[in-house]
């Protein structure tokens, strides 16, 4: 990871974008399992049927994981101090995430440095899945 | 529809212990990289004790009960109608594998939008670790549909 220099950072530079693998059925399980949320709808595919829906589909918080690999790719976690997200439209089996995120301001919190960014998950068709938006301190 | 007196309940804290395998497991599931997150060693070059939480994890310490959904249950709604509209998480502390949390759920918000067919529900989890200090604040918003 290399270090941010705050003063190099400016409103509206892109921080370094995350591509994930396809969802699939195996990823759902599994994040069920590991995640510790055994809601059926997204891993029964009768359950979710009897629910109203064609298929199962991805856990919200998959995806915020994901946006989250985003922010921890580009500074150390310990930087993170506030985590926002709107979960939008759901996420298929199949689609192919993008995560991404832009620098919207520098501020001073307390005493440290911050830096707000502004952060969406869009499939391969560019349909926005989850908007959100995170705060940074650069130390 | 739910009884907006449930609105300010404080529901009982629980204590969890963060698990070093299923902190492996989520990193598994999630396809991540960087070994800070399954590796102990790679996390004490890194600055930490062991292991930590990775951002979104919080949430699922909130389910790492026997009957993580029985306080919705109680409150009368149906689990095939809810889902997942909004979540915030706020980071006061790092959290690593070993240690052990109390967590305490709170209901701060019912309200309903396009004519009642639609509820929203905020709840606040706020985590203290055996030191008593506030580690996180973890907030789910659900959206029912009636």
């Amino acid at each position: 990871m290399e270090k941010i220099i705050y003063e190099e950072l400016k409103v509206g530079d892109q921080i370094p974008k995350l591509v994930k693998a396809p969802i699939n059925r195996t990823t759902l399980a599994l994040f069920a399992g590991a995640s510790n949320d055994h809601n059926p709808i997204h891993i029964d595919l009768d359950y979710a049927k009897e629910a109203g829906f064609d298929d199962v589909f991805a856990q919200g918080m998959l995806v915020m994981a994901y946006l989250g690999q985003l922010i921890t790719n580009w500074v150390p976690q310990k930087a993170l101090r506030k985590f926002d997200t709107r979960f939008e439209a759901i996420t298929n089996i199949g689609d192919e995430l993008t995560c991404s995120g832009v620098i919207t301001e520098k501020i001073e919190i307390g005493n440290e440095k911050c830096i707000l960014l502004e952060l969406s998950v869009e499939n391969q068709e560019g349909e926005r899945k989850i908007s959100g938006s995170a705060i940074v301190a650069i130390v | 529809m739910i009884d907006k007196k449930w609105i300010g309940h404080s529901f009982p804290s629980f204590k969890v212990k963060v698990e070093e395998g299923q902190l492996q497991f989520f990193a598994k599931a999630v396809s991540e990289n960087n070994p800070i997150y399954s590796d102990k060693e790679e996390a004490i070059k890194a600055g930490y004790q062991n292991i930590p939480i990775p951002p979104t994890f919080p949430f699922s310490l909130k389910l790492a009960q026997l009957k993580p959904f029985e306080n919705y249950k109680d409150m009368g709604i149906d689990l095939r109608k809810i889902l997942h509209a909004e979540q915030s998480f706020q980071y006061f502390m790092p959290v690593v594998a070993g240690e052990e949390l109390t967590l305490e759920p709170a209901i701060i918000q019912i309200y309903e939008k396009k004519g009642g067919t639609l509820t929203f529900m905020t709840e606040v989890t706020s985590a203290r670790n055996d030191k008593n200090l506030l580690v996180f604040k973890s907030s789910v918003t659900l959206v029912i549909r009636n």
